[in-house]
């Protein structure tokens, strides 16, 4: 008798009809191209679990993590805890959203490619950029791939980016453009030194230290040598401030998480992808596009194909195929939910409360706040500690805080903390205290 | 008074279903003193965004998923894609707050639950592939292909042996292995496939030369078609100095049948979001990670996880030693790792081996079952999936499109089209191991009468779909004049 599972629908019965039909003798007789010295290794896996141990199995694994909410959290650095309303969650997790594929078939696909176009549709209205693409993986992978498309444009191949922008953006950045011989340059907003043979500058702002960049006098300075301005900024922000497509950026980039995804270790999340409308061959991903059926009706399909992979091949603006559809649907349910007055009320809430904690941490003996770019922070800042931010975050967890991200390697003794709106006053009176005492034992 | 048609579909945007003052969510009061605010120059004016109750949000986008075909509903014969059933406990799993809510820059001892997870995936994945070791990194299929071939580029770079810059594809491949391969920065050179579907074994012979760095091959090939003559062609690009890359996107035929780390490929990638029943969520989150052989293994993209012991025991995220790099922020799509894994347990070794069974017999069957209807290129039994051509229906004034789109009228989702390219009219159908016997007989019960009405009432086919929320739609029209997003109006 073959294995039997709720997952495998034939009988044994059923197969037999079947290898009938077809004409062999046993399923073994189908894999014969496979060369028979390597047919039917030895594989050993772990025992298969029914759904109740396996269940069982995976919560003993999750009771092991250290879980924000359950602790306060501080820590943001790329990826943050937001409220997400239940709207999302109950939304998405429809299986016609979480269990169709690649809308290429558009007459039944109409759910998913006008989500994407109202994704499309947010995140320009939120950047300030005239279009946007249907998605990327995340945001480091965005900026890297803007790195790529500005290359293509200017026709120029060295990259500029300023040491403020997240390091492992940074790195992720490096592994794209090096294989194709870009050059990347990594300077300090101090000593910037621009000249004709750069294609672009990348900037994040707020940067990766929570700072503010000065964006109109950088775009100043790049349009004057003929350089691409390409800005990665987080969706949070941009519903307070005054967004890059105000300053005239000519791509702007960057993570969603924060806006309605869970931090889920890292991942999934997904990266939006902006650029003026005149440079939207060169771009790279999917985009959905507004249209009509034969019979006059609305329409939305996948549009401008001929930059992509599957038309193009090596030719291709991209690699990109399958990207995190879901999770911008995630995004976008969020934003429609959220609204006009709630998500600017959760940038206001982040800002206020990182600021009231900011003040607080520097009032500390020891403790002081470290400025970078313009000094305007929105709401995570770097704050200097009297002892090694490891040290400070051990003697935080046994009071259930996840400190800040230690950031020693750049700031001597740094802590780059994060407060967003889900964090109370309490959690930030208890972690100003315990960040006080441990500095007193000192 | 005139009277306006009503559209049977609102179809009305968000922001033009909008009421200013409405809200759909509110936080609780803020609970420390406001702060000063940030010069003016730098705050925004005005913040367009839509103004809607929870309901007009749940009401809105229930009526959008409901326009969608998704593998909930019914069969999705879609080659190359692997749409198998999505377990439901994959989904509770994924959700538990010890997985969904932990930040991925936490201390390591604060996520040594995630990393254990990480690290049983890692040898499951390994043992699978029959290769050294792997990294989660790379989030999508066309993610891990890119970082295959950037290692296959260091490890080249490592041994000082710069010339070569050539990678090797057949002409069956799907596109992004070419495009992958070009972001690396390498050349591309096409390989063609031999009269009976295989790598031409001759061209290869010539083509691989000093300056080759690997090349791409997908095992099945996206013809359906296991290559008996793999082991010859492994042989000749290593003899040559190049390396062999595995495209795992067809790895739901090879279950437990063979190790393609055994045969001789240096690095596969595997879909968990196809063989590993992660669901698709209309174009991703997907999962990609990239399997090595011993060579490869220090130019694993960063982080890998491993088990530390001395002192006290524990996981850790490492860096292998010549590593290409990150390719994303942080450590893979860890939810849909933890899918991947609940699923990969839920079968064990014997499950997963019959998943390849099911999944070629029934590709099988539906091969014997239609083609005396449907021609085949390759005239020979088939792995998890089948090529046809309607090269016969063709000649009746009716196209590969025009079957594929007739037989969403019938709940059935359209094969894979034009696909391979080198196949005329391709359909390419694969069942999946997910499917019954009786949603295969009905499938084929409707190919049948579709290939009937091919002759009979070919405009039927021409015009279809019939019964979906829109007709075939004006691609022309959206690429000549794109309209990407909403505007206000003026």
């Amino acid at each position: 008798m073959s294995f039997r599972h709720q997952y495998l629908p034939h009988t044994d019965a059923q197969r037999a009809e079947m290898l009938a039909k077809v004409g062999v003798p046993s399923e073994e007789f189908l894999f014969r191209d496979i060369p028979e010295k390597f047919r039917n290794p030895k594989m050993t896996l772990p025992p298969a679990l029914t759904e109740m141990d396996l269940v069982q199995e995976l919560r003993t694994l999750a009771s092991k993590n250290v879980v924000p909410g359950e602790y306060a959290s501080f820590l943001g650095a790329g990826a943050s805890r937001h409220f997400v309303p239940s709207v999302v969650g109950a939304l998405i997790s429809r299986g016609e959203f979480l269990t169709p594929y690649t809308p290429y078939q558009p007459e039944v696909s109409q759910g998913t490619l006008q989500a994407t176009y109202e994704f499309q549709s947010l995140v320009c209205l939120l950047t300030g950029m005239e279009v946007a693409n249907a998605g990327m993986y995340e945001g480091a992978s965005s900026l890297a791939e803007s790195a790529l498309m500005a290359c293509r444009l200017a026709n120029r191949y060295t990259v500029l980016m300023l040491d403020t922008v997240n390091p492992h953006y940074r790195e992720v950045v490096r592994t794209y453009t090096e294989p194709q011989g870009i050059r990347l340059e990594v300077v300090s907003a101090d000593h910037l030194s621009l000249h004709e043979d750069y294609a672009c500058l990348l900037v994040q702002s707020p940067n990766f230290f929570g700072s503010l960049e000065d964006l109109a006098k950088l775009r100043q300075e790049t349009a004057a040598k003929g350089m691409l301005l390409v800005v990665a900024s987080d969706l949070v922000p941009l519903a307070m401030l005054k967004p890059p497509g105000e300053f005239g950026a000519d791509i702007v980039v960057g993570e969603c998480q924060p806006a309605g995804i869970n931090s889920s270790f890292g991942g999934p999340y997904v990266g939006y992808f902006t650029c003026k409308e005149q440079f939207i061959r060169q771009m790279p991903g999917r985009i959905v596009g507004k249209t009509v059926d034969t019979q006059g009706r609305t329409a939305y399909v996948l549009t401008l194909q001929t930059r992509e992979q599957h038309i193009r091949r090596e030719r291709a603006t991209s690699n990109i195929c399958t990207s995190e559809a879901l999770i911008a649907t995630s995004m976008t349910i969020y934003l429609a939910t959220m609204g006009k007055q709630g998500f600017r009320q959760v940038a206001e809430q982040c800002y206020h409360k990182a600021h009231y904690a900011a003040s607080k941490l520097a009032a500390v003996p020891g403790f002081s706040l470290v400025p970078s770019g313009t000094g305007v922070f929105f709401n995570e800042f770097v704050v200097r500690c009297p002892l090694p931010p490891a040290e400070l975050n051990r003697q935080l967890l046994r009071n259930r805080i996840l400190g800040g991200l230690d950031v020693s390697d750049q700031v001597p003794n740094g802590m780059l903390v994060c407060v967003t709106e889900v964090n109370s006053k309490a959690e930030i009176d208890t972690f100003v205290k315990a960040a006080s005492s441990a500095g007193a034992h000192r | 008074m005139t009277s306006q048609r009503i559209d049977e579909r609102d179809n009305r945007l968000l922001m033009d279903r909008s009421a200013p003052g409405r809200i759909g969510a509110k936080l609780p009061p803020l609970d420390v003193p406001a702060q000063p605010l940030p010069p003016q120059s730098v705050l925004r004016a005005d913040l367009p965004l839509p103004e809607l109750s929870e309901l007009d949000v749940v009401r809105y986008f229930t009526r959008l998923s409901q326009e969608n075909f998704a593998v909930d509903l019914n069969f999705y014969p879609l080659g190359s894609c692997t749409m198998k059933y999505n377990p439901k406990v994959n989904e509770v799993t994924a959700a538990m707050p010890g997985f969904s809510a932990i930040h991925p820059m936490q201390p390591a001892e604060t996520v040594q639950g995630a990393l254990e997870l990480l690290y049983q995936l890692q040898g499951i994945l390994t043992e699978v592939t029959g290769t050294a070791g792997v990294s989660l990194a790379t989030i999508a299929g066309a993610h891990g292909e890119l970082a295959g071939v950037l290692m296959i580029r260091a490890y080249h770079m490592a041994r000082n042996d710069t010339k070569r810059k050539v990678v090797l594809i057949p002409d069956s491949a799907h596109g992004t292995n070419p495009a992958s391969a070009a972001m690396a920065g390498f050349q591309v050179v096409t390989i063609p496939s031999d009269k009976n579907g295989n790598l031409d074994v001759e061209v290869l012979r010539k083509a691989a030369n000093n300056e080759l760095a690997g090349a791409m091959i997908t095992m099945p090939s996206t013809l359906g078609l296991f290559d008996p003559n793999i082991v010859e062609i492994c042989d000749i690009i290593h003899k040559a100095g190049g390396l062999v890359y595995g495209d795992g996107a067809n790895m739901n035929a090879l279950l437990g049948r063979v190790k393609l780390g055994q045969v001789g490929f240096d690095v596969v990638h595997l879909n968990l979001h196809k063989t590993f029943s992660t669901p698709h969520g209309g174009g991703g989150p997907g999962a990609g990670p990239v399997c090595v052989s011993e060579r490869l293994l220090p130019h694993l993209p960063t982080p890998v996880v491993e088990y530390r012991l001395g002192g006290k025991p524990e996981y850790i995220l490492g860096r292998p030693p010549k590593t290409i790099g990150k390719m994303a922020a942080f450590h893979g799509n860890f939810g849909v790792l933890v899918r991947a894994y609940t699923f990969a347990r839920a079968l064990g070794s014997d499950g997963l081996k019959q998943v390849s069974g099911d999944a070629v017999l029934s590709a099988n069957y539906i091969q014997a079952s239609l083609r005396d209807l449907y021609d085949l290129s390759y005239d020979r039994r088939c792995m998890h999936e089948v090529v046809f051509s309607a090269r016969r229906q063709k000649a009746q004034g009716v196209k590969a499109l025009d079957v594929a789109k007739r037989l969403l009228d019938f709940g059935i989702h359209a094969p894979t089209m034009y696909f391979p390219l080198i196949v005329e009219e391709a359909l390419m159908v694969e069942p999946t191991e997910s499917e019954s016997k009786e949603t295969l007989d009905r499938f084929i019960q409707v190919m049948r009468q579709i290939a009937q009405e091919s002759k009979d009432t070919p405009q039927v086919l021409r015009e279809a779909p019939h019964h979906s929320p829109v007709s075939r739609v004006d691609e022309t029209r959206a690429a000549r004049q794109p309209d990407l997003r909403w505007k206000p109006k003026r």
